[in-house]
């Protein structure tokens, strides 16, 4: 079943009189966060805290070999000074590899470097004082003699023979490769009437989080416990990790997430500068909090997409695509992230490349190399925005090689609507996609025959403007297969409590966490929508590995398609709970009984019998008027992990209408559509905001953003001010619709959509630029496309 | 301690009296001497909008002013302002259009929408964008804010005479 709909009306049972499914209802943590009343990590105050500053490498690569800290832990308010090697006596290090990316390597990882620092920013010691201000004067002061070792800085000569070897133990600087060769592809190519080939570029970027990674640790000697504050967006995983790497039982680690100030993927992973905040907090026996500021944010949080992909495509004169084949190379630093592993968006790439097509033709090849800049990682929309620029790029430039409309060529080349389920040439399988009713209802929205004839008219009067499409294909709702198949201890599975308190309203405890994408309303939504009860009486726990269920957390587009689902099938079986004591109460049967507007009425005429308030007095104060052998139970848990589809993908196309100024090189953003599919809709408002920011995300990516590094592998635009984003003056209106396609492999059907913004800006916005020069008969497939790189493609300076 | 430096304000019309540091900024001086944590700091040189309050009745980046220069004046931070309802009909229709995700610039981009609210009511898209653009967000990608404000533009123009 593949309804039309921007907010779709029918909902089976779910469209219950109290129905919050599908409805525009808004967040119930939005005033405190209005009202400067939330609490994110650095507002956190604990009894005696300590402040950590790092100081960090100012060398990309560098051999340590003396630390000075006399004088420094003189100074007043000086704590402790600490060094690497001192730390680890409370430490262990770690190596960021899983075993599923077969031949993935990388070398130990030390909570601060220890004998040698590979990027500038590693940390080399911590100075922990009563205040930030006086620790970062002790900084100053702690002589750390370094001597400089060649650095590694450009990923193509990585693994040339006269590079230096980052990590001499691992025998060379490839930390993972991965070919794959699907269907005749050399066959394909011999059959083509023409093979476009181009290379492109991705500037290394990062996710520029609004708050800071943030990290309060709290070692309680007494107890034998360590609580962790920190914004994550995946408790139970810095569980794991800070149990494990500091001889810790699980147990003895709480992880509590308040509000966190934006995360995007980068919390999603462990740094090192937070292990040692942990290791510091039980070395030193206090409270210990680290900030990072904004230089460190440049310079530690992880960056992405630092891509350079040779594309090939084969096409007939009718448009048939017959075979995509790829060359992808990344740098990805000095070590494998840990625990997700830095070989994860490579191995998108290879995964997506040639997704929403026909073809069953494919080569690739991935490598993944060491160097010695910043980690790169998981960042919103892993590989996507490579794999899906690659694609519509090589479709575009195939399009314009046999001179056929850019619409018309996907149309005779996605997937039919008809075709699911099936299989991409790299194995990924589709249980149901709707690409031609996207594309259809893409046309319809942004008029585009009208929108051609302007573009046309325009010309004549030296204004070059430029349409580009983008199809995509998003990985939402991971099963094991991503990370848990591969040894990692990160939960696919996700799970809710729901209980009815004493006053008949509704506490629910969810392993999902928010960031701001609407976890919690969309499991109050969800609960309030299946118990009958009003959504003003749902109240939903989130964030703290001691008060949840166990679970995954918030990433990857998961948490309304697996912790939406989990909260449902608890809902359910504490709906049961409640009929079977209301039915014993009032001498009725549970299927002549139903929940609604807070009280259980008759299930035929809707007449109120009991309200849950009375049935919760009943039940928790006075169940001596009970009949015998009822015991009621007012609280259920589900879990839910997907085990049919190892990844619920999502579909969807964007199209982008913007200008470009030939003289200055300035790209203007006009309009920008999406239509995406991301099956049952909670809360269209929601999910379109999460659309548009996943956009201006990828257009961050497409006009702005790159982490610029010199030779020596110094980042040069380390702050906010030479390190652009996007700001709401150069940002269009977006316009989002939606096809509704459910999986069928949960009763919700909602699949995710954190990242399907993101999947598809930056094509759209490339192809646009190029179609916008087409006149000039340059093609530019290097983003960001900054005014300079545009000058430099028309040859004018 | 050394080179601490009396000053003396109204901080959300209360008075509060303080010894500082010179070096202080006025937004470390909010979140930590007063906890009042509703003024966030993104960037620390001037250029995110997050810790955005309001001296002497005009919007400052309060991570680029120190403590010691806000002697004698009146500063208003997002607590104030919620508190005494003045930005009550702009919250309510940042909740309305979900018009914040994580939330972190809402305290600024609010203080900022304020600003120019008062300065006038006759607000199209483009004027709200360009005034706004000294507020970074990372989550919404700007439109709902943008929607929210002009929403309150035109509220608050329909009710003067």
């Amino acid at each position: 079943m593949t309804a039309s709909s921007a907010s779709p009306e029918v909902l089976s049972e779910l469209d219950r009189p109290n129905s919050y499914i599908g409805k525009v209802v808004p967040r119930p943590n939005l005033e405190r966060l209005m009202q400067g009343r939330g609490l994110y990590v650095s507002d956190v105050e604990l009894p005696r805290m300590a402040h950590v500053v790092f100081l960090r490498s100012p060398y990309a690569h560098a051999k340590i070999t003396n630390i000075d800290a006399t004088e420094a832990r003189r100074m007043p308010g000086v704590i402790a000074i600490v060094t690497g090697e001192q730390l680890a006596a409370v430490i262990t290090p770690w190596v960021g590899v899983l075993s599923h990316l077969k031949g993935l390597k990388s070398a130990p990882q030390h909570a601060i470097a220890i004998d040698r620092v590979c990027w500038q920013g590693e940390a080399v010691a911590a100075i922990v004082a009563t205040n930030r201000a006086v620790a970062e004067d002790a900084a100053e002061i702690v002589r750390v003699e370094y001597e400089e070792l060649d650095p590694v800085t450009d990923m193509r000569t990585a693994l040339d023979a006269e590079t230096p070897v980052i990590h001499a133990s691992l025998g060379d600087n490839l930390a993972f490769e991965r070919n794959l060769d699907a269907g005749t592809v050399d066959a394909a190519f011999a059959g083509s009437d023409e093979v476009v080939e181009a290379e492109f570029v991705f500037g290394r970027h990062t996710g520029v989080t609004l708050e800071p990674r943030a990290v309060v640790a709290d070692w309680n000697a007494a107890e034998t416990r360590l609580t962790i504050y920190q914004g994550t967006q995946a408790p139970h995983m810095v569980q794991n990790l800070a149990a494990l790497h500091l001889g810790l039982e699980e147990s003895q680690v709480r992880v509590v997430c308040k509000d966190v100030g934006g995360s995007f993927g980068i919390k999603v992973h462990i740094y090192a500068d937070e292990m040692a905040t942990y290791a510091l907090s039980k070395l030193l026996r206090r409270p210990i909090k680290f900030v990072a500021d904004r230089v460190e944010s440049f310079n530690t949080d992880i960056h992405a997409r630092d891509h350079r992909c040779k594309g090939r495509i084969g096409v007939c004169r009718d448009g048939t695509i017959m075979a995509f084949e790829i060359d992808d190379l990344t740098g990805i630093g000095p070590y494998s992230m840990y625990p997700r592993t830095s070989a994860i968006e490579a191995n998108q790439v290879v995964n997506l490349v040639g997704g929403p097509y026909v073809t069953k033709n494919y080569r690739a090849r991935a490598r993944v190399v060491f160097q010695n800049k910043n980690v790169m990682c998981q960042y919103r929309a892993v590989g996507h925005p490579i794999a899906c620029s690659v694609t519509e790029g090589l479709v575009d430039l195939a399009a314009a090689k046999i001179g056929m409309d850019p619409i018309e060529i996907r149309r005779r080349n996605l997937i039919a609507d008809d075709a699911y389920p099936c299989a991409s040439p790299s194995g990924l399988r589709f249980e149901r996609l709707s690409h031609h009713a996207a594309m259809n209802k893409l046309m319809a929205m942004m008029q585009y025959d009208a929108l051609r004839a302007e573009q046309t008219a325009l010309r004549k009067q030296n204004i070059h403007r430029g349409i580009g499409i983008a199809s995509f294909i998003e990985v939402t709702n991971p099963s094991a297969a991503f990370y848990g198949v591969g040894g990692a201890r990160i939960s696919s599975q996700d799970g809710v409590a729901v209980r009815l308190d004493a006053q008949g309203s509704v506490v629910c405890q969810t392993s999902i966490t928010e960031q701001g994408q609407g976890s919690e309303s969309l499991t109050a939504q969800i609960v309030g929508s299946v118990l009958g009860v009003s959504m003003a009486r749902v109240r939903v726990i989130l964030g703290d590995t001691d008060n949840t269920p166990y679970g995954g957390g918030t990433w990857a587009s998961r948490g309304a398609g697996i912790g939406g689902e989990a909260a449902l099938q608890a809902a359910k079986a504490l709906r049961k709970n409640i009929l079977d004591v209301a039915a014993a109460i009032l001498q009725s049967s549970a299927a002549e009984l139903d929940i609604s507007n807070n009280a259980v009425v008759n299930a035929d005429d809707g007449a109120t019998r009991i309200e849950l308030r009375e049935l919760a007095r009943i039940v928790y104060f006075r169940p001596d008027t009970l009949p015998p052998g009822i015991q009621p139970e007012l609280m259920a848990t589900r879990h839910f992990v997907p085990r049919e589809y190892p990844f619920a993908f999502t579909n969807g196309v964007q199209a982008s209408w913007l200008e470009v100024d030939i003289d200055t090189g300035f790209v203007r953003l006009l309009r920008h559509w999406v239509v995406e599919d991301c099956g049952t809709i909670i809360n269209p408002q929601l999910v379109d905001e999460q659309i548009r920011g996943g956009v201006v995300q990828g257009l961050g990516a497409a006009l702005f953003e790159k982490c610029i590094y010199d030779e020596r592998g110094q980042l040069t635009n380390a702050n906010m001010a030479d390190y652009l984003v996007p700001m709401s003056g150069e940002m269009p209106d977006i316009d989002v619709e939606h096809v509704v396609s459910p999986t069928l492999e949960t009763e919700l059907g909602a699949k995710g959509a954190g990242e399907a913004g993101t999947a598809g800006a930056a094509a759209a916005v490339a192809n646009a630029v190029n179609d916008a020069l087409k006149p000039f008969g340059t093609i530019i497939t290097e983003i960001p496309l900054t005014p300079q790189v545009i000058l430099a493609a028309l040859g004018r300076i | 301690m050394k080179g601490l430096m009396p000053i003396s304000l109204l901080v959300n019309g209360e008075r509060v009296e303080a010894h500082v540091l010179p070096r202080l900024n006025l937004a470390d001086f909010l979140r930590e001497n007063l906890q009042l944590t509703g003024t966030h700091v993104g960037c620390e040189h001037g250029v995110c909008g997050a810790c955005t309050v309001r001296v002497n009745g005009d919007i400052v980046r309060s991570c680029l002013m120190l403590a010691v220069q806000a002697q004698g004046a009146s500063v208003q931070t997002i607590e104030g302002l919620s508190d005494s309802g003045e930005v009550a009909d702009l919250q309510a229709a940042f909740r309305d259009r979900n018009a914040l995700q994580c939330g972190y610039c809402t305290p600024g981009m609010l203080m900022a929408a304020q600003d120019l609210l008062k300065q006038r009511t006759d607000l199209d898209r483009a004027r709200i964008r360009e005034h706004l653009s000294g507020n970074y967000c990372r989550c919404t990608g700007y439109q709902a804010i943008i929607d929210a404000v002009e929403t309150t533009a035109r509220a608050r123009m329909g009710r003067k005479p």
